[in-house]
C-alpha cells in the first residue's frame, strides 16, 4: 500500500470555491464550510461506511450520486449538495428508514432526543413515501444497565463501530442478512452473557434512535453522558 | 519438477505416446448436472463392466467434463483413437451399462441413444475457453499438457515482458465475462503501474446467479485452463499470490480445482520460481459461505479476508486498494480462462472472433422453457434467433416464445421483437439488458413478466446483504409491491411508487447488487407494461 | 365571503388531537367566522356530508368502516388534512401490526373478558378490524400532513391559518413526529 502525499485542493461545492486536504472527505470540507448535508450513519471520529445514503451528493460527471461521507476531494470537482433529484431521493430513503422498523415515537424513550426525527425535520418529511413493513423483534433488557430493542434500530453501526474502533472490545456485530440484520452481541447471545462487553455504554450513546438506552436514568444525565463519550471521538480523530 | 518448455513438451509426449496405446475410450461427463443423473455410479460401473469382460486393456473409462447438452445428461461419449472418431450417447443410465458395452465388446454401436453431434448444437459452437471440457480428464495435469497445456505459461514467462502480456491482452479486446464487461487488459495495466511490494489476482468463482453454471462447468471440466491464466495474470501484473475464491455449494469444481493446484505445485507450475523463470505465484482456493452478495467485487474481497461478506463504497478500486488493502485484480473464471489461447494464438486473432467491441467467445447457460438446456459457447455477435431456436432447438413443449432474461437478477428482459438483435454487451446494453456472466432464461408465452420480476427481486432482497438502506429495505419495499401485482390489488399510486421506488434503488444503493437490483423491474415494465396494469385492481 | 365547509372525523385514534384542536382555545374564535363546521366530534350530524371543503382526520384506518369511511371523505371532500401520527404513520393504533389483529382479539376479547359467554368475536356490530393498521394515504390520497402526538395547537393554528390565507408554511417549525 502506497501512502498518498497530502496535498491541497480546490474544489466547488453549490458553486461556492472552498479548499481542502485531499485527504479530506467531502463531508468534512462541506462541514468546515458550514455547509449542510444531512447524515445518518456518520459520526465524527468512527469510521465512514456510507450505508445510509442520505449524504448522497451531485458530482459533475459522475454517472450516479456519491454519498459525501466517503468521497475523497478532487481537485476542480463541482459539488451540489441539493437539487431536485438529491432531495426526493434522500426523502425516499428517509422514507425506507421510517418504513423498517416500527419507529412509534409517542412510545419512545428517544423521542424527542432522536435523530431520526431530526433528519424528518431537516429533510422536511411529513409522511412516509412507502407502506410499513410491520417486522417485530424480540427486546434484548438482559444487560443490567441497558436494553436493546432491535425495532427502533435503523442499522446505522455507529454502535459496531464505537465498539469495534474506540472501546476496542468487538463485542457487537451485525448478525443475519438483508432486511433481517439485527445488532448482536458476541455470537448472537443476550446481552448478559456477552464475554466481551465491557459495560462502558459508548454503543448506547452513539446510537442516533432510542434501539440502545441505558435503564432509569433521567433526561440530564443522557445528555451529559452523551456529551462525554461524543467528545471523546471528536478528541481521538483531531489527535489522530 | 519441470524446469522449462523442453521438459514441458517431453513430458506432453511421453503422455500422448501413453495415449496411443489405447485403442478406444468412454468418456463419462462427469459434471455436475450428470453426476446428479448418476454420472459416479455409472462411471464405476462401466469400468467393472469393462474389465469383467477383460476390455480393459482395449478400452479406457474417464471421466471428463461437461460436453455441453445438460438436458440429455448423462452423457457418454466413445472416442476411437484410430479414427479419431468420437460417438456421443445420451441419456444413459445404469440400465444401459451392460449393453453399452455389449456392443463395445462387438464393435458396433449403441444405437439406441446415440446423439446426433451433427445437430446445430454441436456445430453452431465455437470452443475457445472450453475446448478441452468433455475431452480431457479434468483430474490429470498430464492430460492437460498433453493437450498443449501450459505451455503458453512457459512461453510468457520465459520470452515475455509483463508489459507485453497486457499489450496483448489489450490488444485482443476481451472484457470481464462477470458481468461488467470492463476491459480486461486496462484493469490489468492499472494493477502493474501501482508500485507495491504485495500484489493480488483474486479468481472470482463465486457463480451465483440463478439459472448461470458456465463457470462451475469450466471449473470441472478444465481447471488447469484457469491455474494457467491466472498465472500469466500474476506475471503480468507482477502478482505473487493468487485466490480462488469459489462457492462452498460447488464442491465437485472445488474438488477439481484443489486437485489441480497440488498437481501443479507438484510439477513446480506453482510455487517458487516457476519454470526456473524467477517468477514466483501460488494460488490458494477460498470457499463462498453462500452469499450472492459475496460476488461482488469488495464483498468478496471482505470474505477472503474472513470478514462478513460486505460490499464499501468504491473508490478506492482495488487496484488501489484490494485484499489486504494491496492492488488487486479481480477477474471472472472465465476471463481468465481466455488468457492462455490469447497469449497461444496472439490477440490479433482473438479480436477477429466475435465483434468489434466484443470480442471472442462466451459461454451461455442456456435454461428455461427451451429445448437443448445446456452449456454453449458461442462467438459474440451471434443473434438471439441463432442462440435460441438454432443451437437451443426452440422453445420447449412447443410453446412460442415471449422473452429472454439475460444477466440474471441484475439483468432485464429481451422481448421477441429484438431476436435479431447481435448479442454483445453494447447490443445488450441497448435494449435495457446486460450481459451478465452468461445465463440466458428462455421464458414462453404462458408465464407471467410480474411474477419474473417478483421472483428476480425476492432473489435480490434475500441476497441483499443489509448494509445500505435503499438495497435493504427498498429491495423488500419492491418485493411486497410486486406481490400487489400478482394478487391483482394494486393501485394506480403503487405503479407509480415501484416506478419511484426502483430509480431510487437503482441510483442510490452502495453496490452492484442494489443498483442493478430493479432492473429486472425496469425492464418488464418497458415491455410488458399491459401486464402490470391488468395487477390494479378498480376502485 | 364564503365560509370554508369544514368536517373533522375521529378514527383510530386517541382524541387527543381533537383535544389539541380544541386546545386553541380563544383562537378558535379567531378561526370561527371562516368555517362552517358540517361533520365532527364537535357536532351531532350522522351523516358524513357532501361538498366538504375541508376534512381534518384523526387517526389511522383499523376496520372496514375506517376505509370505507375515508373513501367517501374522499369522495366528498376538496382537501383532506391527515391530523397527527395516527392518521399519518399509524402510530400507537399500528403498534398491533406486529402482533396482527387476531392476538388482540384474542386478548381482549378471550383473555382479559370477564363475560363472554358465546366465546365468540361480536362480528354483527362491531366493525371487523383490517388485517393491517394503515395510515391514511395509504388508502387515499392526502392533501396535508401535520405530524405530532397530539399534533400541538399551536401547529394546527398555523396550518389553517395558512390554509385559509392560501400561504405555504414550513410545518417543522411547530411540530414532528412524536411532537
Amino acid at each position: 500500500m502506497i501512502k498518498q502525499k497530502v496535498r491541497v485542493k480546490s474544489f466547488k461545492i453549490n458553486d461556492i470555491t472552498v479548499t481542502g486536504r485531499s485527504d479530506q472527505t467531502l463531508l468534512e470540507v462541506a462541514k468546515e464550510h458550514d455547509i449542510f448535508i444531512p447524515t445518518l450513519c456518520y459520526l465524527e471520529g468512527l469510521s465512514c461506511v456510507g450505508s445510509c445514503r442520505l449524504c448522497l451528493v451531485e458530482v459533475k460527471g459522475a454517472r450516479e450520486l456519491v454519498p459525501a461521507c466517503t468521497s475523497k476531494i478532487k481537485e476542480d470537482m463541482e459539488v451540489f449538495t441539493t437539487s431536485e433529484k438529491i432531495d426526493s431521493h434522500r426523502k425516499m430513503i428517509l422514507s425506507m428508514i421510517f418504513s423498517e422498523r416500527s419507529h412509534t415515537c409517542s412510545v419512545c424513550e428517544a423521542n424527542g432526543d432522536c435523530e431520526l426525527q431530526d433528519k424528518s425535520v431537516e429533510l422536511q418529511l411529513d409522511h412516509s413515501l412507502v407502506p410499513y413493513i410491520d417486522s417485530r423483534f424480540a427486546i434484548d433488557a438482559s444487560h443490567k444497565n441497558f436494553v436493546h430493542d432491535p425495532n427502533r434500530c435503523i442499522l446505522c453501526s455507529r454502535c459496531v463501530r464505537v465498539c469495534n474502533e474506540i472501546e476496542g472490545a468487538n463485542a457487537i456485530n451485525i448478525g443475519g442478512r438483508g432486511i433481517n440484520s439485527m445488532i448482536i452481541h458476541d455470537m448472537d447471545e443476550p446481552w448478559i452473557d456477552s464475554q466481551s462487553c465491557t459495560s462502558c455504554g459508548k454503543c448506547v450513546y452513539v446510537c442516533p434512535t432510542g434501539a440502545l438506552y441505558e435503564k432509569e436514568i433521567t433526561k440530564e444525565d443522557v445528555t451529559t453522558k452523551r456529551e462525554i463519550i461524543r467528545n471523546l471521538l471528536k478528541n481521538r480523530a483531531e489527535n489522530e | 519438477m519441470i524446469t522449462s518448455l523442453l521438459e514441458l513438451e517431453e513430458l506432453a509426449n511421453c503422455k500422448r505416446c501413453d495415449e496411443a496405446s489405447i485403442v478406444e475410450e468412454l468418456r463419462v461427463c462427469i459434471g455436475s448436472s450428470c453426476v446428479s443423473r448418476g454420472a459416479d455410479e455409472i462411471e464405476k460401473n462401466l469400468k467393472t463392466a469393462i474389465e469383467n469382460k477383460g476390455l480393459q486393456n482395449r478400452c479406457r473409462v474417464k471421466g471428463v467434463g461437461c460436453s455441453g447438452l445438460c438436458a440429455n445428461g448423462t452423457l457418454v461419449s466413445h472416442y476411437k483413437n484410430s479414427t479419431k472418431e468420437n460417438t456421443l450417447y445420451e441419456e444413459i443410465i445404469l440400465d444401459d451399462v451392460d449393453a453399452l458395452v455389449a456392443s463395445i465388446e462387438e464393435q458396433k454401436s449403441y444405437s439406441l441413444k446415440v446423439c446426433d453431434t451433427n445437430q446445430l448444437f454441436f456445430t453452431k459452437q465455437t470452443k475457445i475457453v472450453l475446448e478441452n471440457a468433455g475431452i480431457i480428464d479434468p483430474n490429470d495435469i498430464e492430460d492437460y499438457i498433453a493437450h498443449g497445456g501450459y505451455a503458453t505459461l512457459f512461453h510468457v514467462l520465459h520470452e515475455m515482458m509483463p508489459v507485453d502480456v497486457i499489450n496483448e491482452v489489450k490488444i485482443s479486446g476481451l472484457r470481464g465475462r462477470g458481468g461488467g464487461g470492463f476491459p480486461t487488459g486496462q484493469k490489468w495495466e492499472s494493477v502493474y503501474k501501482v508500485q507495491s511490494d504485495q500484489k493480488y489476482i483474486v479468481c472470482n468463482g463465486d457463480e451465483g446467479d440463478p439459472g448461470a453454471f458456465m463457470d462451475r462447468a469450466l471449473m470441472e471440466a478444465d481447471p488447469h485452463k484457469v491455474l494457467e491464466g491466472m498465472i500469466i495474470a500474476g506475471f503480468a501484473c507482477e502478482a505473487t499470490k493468487g485466490y480462488i475464491y469459489v462457492r462452498a455449494e460447488y464442491p465437485i469444481a472445488v474438488e477439481k480445482i484443489n486437485r489441480a493446484i497440488k498437481q501443479a505445485r507438484k510439477l513446480g507450475i506453482l510455487g517458487n520460481q516457476i519454470a526456473h523463470s524467477g517468477f514466483d505465484f501460488d494460488i490458494e482456493v477460498r470457499l463462498g459461505g453462500g452469499a450472492f452478495v459475496c460476488g461482488e467485487a469488495t464483498a468478496l474481497i471482505a470474505s477472503i479476508e474472513g470478514n462478513r461478506g460486505n460490499p464499501r463504497q468504491k473508490p478506492p478500486h482495488l487496484s488501489d486498494y484490494g485484499l489486504w488493502g494491496e492492488p488487486t485484480v479481480l477477474n471472472n473464471v472465465e476471463t481468465l480462462a481466455n488468457i492462455p489461447s490469447i497469449l497461444k494464438n496472439g490477440g490479433e486473432w482473438f479480436k477477429n472472433i466475435g465483434t468489434p467491441t466484443s470480442t471472442g467467445t462466451k459461454i451461455f447457460a442456456l435454461t428455461g422453457h427451451i429445448k437443448n438446456t445446456g452449456l454453449v459457447e458461442v462467438p459474440m455477435g451471434i443473434t438471439l434467433r441463432e442462440l435460441i431456436f438454432e443451437i437451443g432447438g426452440g422453445v420447449s413443449d412447443g410453446k412460442a416464445l415471449k422473452a429472454i432474461q439475460t444477466g440474471g437478477p441484475s439483468g432485464g428482459c429481451i422481448p421477441t421483437q429484438f431476436l435479431d438483435l447481435s448479442i454483445d454487451y453494447d447490443s445488450l446494453k441497448s435494449v435495457g439488458t446486460i450481459m451478465g456472466s452468461g445465463g440466458m432464461i428462455v421464458i414462453d408465452e404462458s408465464s407471467n413478466m410480474v411474477e419474473l420480476a417478483h421472483f428476480f427481486m425476492d432473489f435480490c432482497k434475500s441476497a441483499s446483504c443489509g448494509k445500505c438502506v435503499p438495497c435493504r429495505v427498498g429491495t423488500t419495499q419492491l418485493t411486497l409491491l410486486l406481490e400487489k401485482y400478482i394478487a391483482k390489488e394494486a393501485t394506480q399510486a403503487n405503479f407509480e411508487l415501484l416506478k419511484e421506488l426502483s430509480k431510487v434503488v437503482k441510483g442510490t444503493s452502495l453496490c452492484g447488487l442494489g443498483q442493478t437490483a430493479p432492473n429486472p423491474v425496469l425492464s418488464t415494465i418497458r415491455y410488458f407494461e399491459s401486464e402490470y396494469l391488468e395487477g390494479i385492481k378498480n376502485d | 365571503m364564503n365560509k370554508i365547509r369544514l368536517a373533522t372525523i375521529w378514527l383510530d385514534g386517541c382524541s387527543g388531537c381533537h383535544m389539541s384542536f380544541l386546545d386553541m382555545d380563544e383562537r378558535l374564535i379567531e378561526l370561527a367566522p371562516y368555517f362552517d363546521v358540517l361533520y365532527s366530534p364537535y357536532v351531532d350530524t350522522k351523516e358524513f356530508p357532501e361538498n366538504v371543503d375541508l376534512t381534518i382526520v384523526e387517526g389511522a384506518l383499523s376496520s372496514d368502516h375506517d376505509l370505507e369511511i375515508i373513501k367517501k371523505i374522499r369522495a366528498n371532500s376538496k382537501l383532506i388534512l391527515a391530523l397527527g401520527d395516527c392518521a399519518i404513520t399509524g402510530n400507537i393504533s399500528a403498534m398491533k401490526n406486529l402482533y396482527k389483529s387476531e392476538a388482540v382479539l384474542q386478548r381482549g376479547y378471550f383473555e382479559l373478558s370477564d363475560i363472554n359467554k358465546d366465546n365468540r368475536y361480536p362480528s354483527t356490530v362491531v366493525p371487523k378490524l383490517l388485517d393491517r393498521v394503515i395510515p391514511l394515504h395509504e388508502a387515499v390520497k392526502v392533501d396535508y400532513f401535520l405530524p405530532g402526538c397530539p399534533t400541538p395547537a399551536d401547529a394546527i393554528y398555523e396550518m389553517i391559518h395558512a390554509l385559509i390565507n392560501g400561504t405555504i408554511i414550513d410545518i417543522s417549525k411547530y411540530t414532528r413526529f412524536g411532537k
